[in-house]
């Protein structure tokens, strides 16, 4: 077996037998990479000799001690280019570290390379990067996946044993579907946001990527607890989200929500989510029908509340402190707007214009508080849920991988492909998506993914079913052909 | 909700962002599907319902009104477009 083809966990116990050491591990990443990521291109940049110095202090005894752990590019490390996949930070430096840096670096990770993305995370295919698109590892016509589409296509090609990733709407999990790893949110206030440059406040989360639901685990561990620096970081007893893996599942009770399960998914998709199903039942999970009722209105909330945030929290971007600046503006008015004209993308500036209107004068209760509202009903619905069962099955996105450029020129449609994914971060729920198969197109395989949505702040149980499940298929270990 | 009536050009300047002719009008079209759709939210009643603003209810949190440590001045004049004697240059204010 390839020091790139083990999982993060087994990469831990080679360097803890002295078998490897940190330092083969980066030089097997780095061959993998300039192999691999030329057609994939997962990596915006990345740091060799940095990462190679801290490999060879290593100390592989401490909980991720010598792991390399890829890096979207939304997440400051001191030293390191934050590019967001925007123009507007192109030449920016990031002075600091994320507390979730902070506390890799503490538990012996190594932060290597910057992972590729929507610009300012908004989008669901990965060609919002203002540098290039990133392909699917399954069939390089095809998208990734979104926003945090470098992070999953690295963890599938094997040039990366584990990535962080952000989740604002879906962004964690829907690329891991679509590209066959494991990809997970925590609950909104799990882990700190300090360092993660702001998408949608009362929205965002990080969380990891990773070929298995123990690896995920051992990554969530090290980045979770309160934080001073982020005030929505919940002041609650750090869980070890591993104690319960491996543990059987029999008598949990699994909720189906059944508007889930709707009109117009994908065939494949259907089928191997229900197959899914069949299988944790098999595994002893006693399975209930629940109700999300509002699910259908999820959207269109979303797209009011993250909009909203965004146009607020992006109003930093003024070419004043950081970033991308106009040259000879004639008055400050002029500064700005071209500032901005210049630094963004499109779709950046979309969202800008959607999310100033539905909070402006005349406008703000129709859309934004009304939007918050039916927030309330939405997260009231998995409340209700959560007293019928311990954790829900539902699918990941409704489509498997589309093709490059296929939905580009319909923001609507784009934003539809997140239907399953948004609820949970409008509900501060944990998610997971894990692999559950392949459906064929024009003879592309393509990996198809099953979430699991958990009580907020219950991970250590989430992961104990989707790992139950996991461990008793194969689709996990299956691997591109690159 | 009222139908529809966003004026892109108009909420660009509150936005502080200038756009191309093309960018207004394609903006526009796309925009007025994306607020046709969430005209869906009217169905709801919401009679009664508080607003969420965020997942967790938890409201003023306060730390000790103590100095702590901040970026380095150095450090954060790094990444400025315009900096000179220890300040951020900015484009002129006022006449």
């Amino acid at each position: 077996m390839e020091i790139f083809e083990l999982s993060l966990s087994e990469l831990q116990t080679r360097l803890r037998a002295g078998e490897l050491s940190a330092v083969d591990a980066i030089d097997a990443l780095e061959t993998r990479i300039s192999t691999v990521d030329p057609k994939v291109r997962a990596y915006l940049s990345r740091d060799l000799e940095t990462a190679r110095k801290e490999a060879a202090q290593a100390d592989p005894s401490k909980p991720l001690g010598g792991l390399p752990i890829g890096i979207k590019d939304v997440i400051n490390v001191a030293g390191e280019p934050c590019t967001c996949g925007s123009k507007m930070l192109e030449n920016y430096r990031a002075p600091y570290d994320a507390t979730v840096i902070t506390k890799l670096k503490a538990a012996g990770a190594i932060p290597f390379g910057r992972l590729n993305m929507d610009e300012f995370a908004m989008g669901s295919s990965t060609e919002n990067s203002a540098y290039h698109p990133t392909c699917n590892p399954w069939d390089l016509s095809r998208i990734p996946g979104g926003s945090s589409g470098g992070s999953a296509a690295a963890v599938a090609a094997r040039e990366a044993f584990a990535t962080l990733g952000s989740d604002t709407g879906g962004s964690i999990r829907q690329p891991a579907a679509l590209c066959g790893c494991v990809g997970l949110k925590p609950s909104y206030g799990r882990v700190s946001r300090y360092g993660l440059v702001a998408f949608a406040s009362s929205l965002d989360q990080i969380g990891p990527f990773a070929r298995t639901t123990r690896d995920c685990a051992m990554v969530l561990n090290a980045i979770a607890g309160r934080d001073p620096m982020d005030s929505t970081s919940l002041d609650i007893p750090v869980d070890d989200c591993t104690r319960l893996l491996g543990q059987d599942i029999k008598g949990l009770k699994l909720g189906i929500p059944k508007e889930y399960f709707v009109d117009g998914m994908d065939a494949q998709v259907r089928a191997a989510v229900e197959a899914a199903i069949k299988q944790c039942e098999s595994l002893g999970a006693e399975l209930v029908e629940v109700s999300l009722p509002h699910t259908e209105y999820a959207v269109g909330v979303y797209y009011i509340i993250a909009t909203a945030e965004a146009s607020a929290n992006l109003a930093r971007f003024d070419g004043v402190r950081y970033g991308h600046r106009a040259s000879n503006p004639s008055d400050l008015l002029d500064h700005y707007k071209r500032t901005r004209e210049e630094g963004f993308g499109s779709e950046v500036k979309r969202r800008i214009i959607l999310g100033t209107y539905v909070l402006s004068s005349g406008y703000y209760d129709a859309y934004y508080l009304r939007a918050q509202k039916v927030r309330t009903l939405i997260r009231k619905d998995f409340t209700d849920a959560f007293e019928k069962c311990d954790a829900l099955i539902c699918p990941t996105s409704p489509d498997l991988a589309f093709k490059l450029g296929e939905r580009t020129d319909d923001p609507l449609r784009m934003y539809l492909a997140d239907i399953f994914t948004i609820a949970a971060n409008l509900a501060g729920t944990c998610g997971v998506s894990v692999p559950c198969g392949f459906g064929e197109v024009d003879g592309a395989k393509l990996p198809i993914g099953v979430q699991f949505l958990g009580k907020p702040f219950d991970e250590a149980r989430l992961l104990q079913v989707a790992h139950a499940y996991e461990q008793s298929t194969d689709w996990h270990r299956a691997a591109p052909a690159l | 909700m009222s139908s529809p009536e966003l004026d892109v050009r108009y909420v660009a300047n509150l936005a502080r962002i200038d756009l191309s002719e093309e960018e207004i009008s394609r903006f526009q079209s796309q925009l007025g599907r994306v607020l046709e759709y969430v005209e869906q939210l009217n169905q709801v009643d919401v009679s009664g319902v508080e607003p969420t603003a965020h997942a967790n209810p938890v409201y003023n949190v306060f730390r000790p009104d103590e100095p702590g440590k901040s970026l380095p001045k150095e450090l954060a004049l790094k990444n400025a477009p315009h900096s000179a004697n220890g300040l951020v240059m900015v484009t002129k204010v006022v006449e």
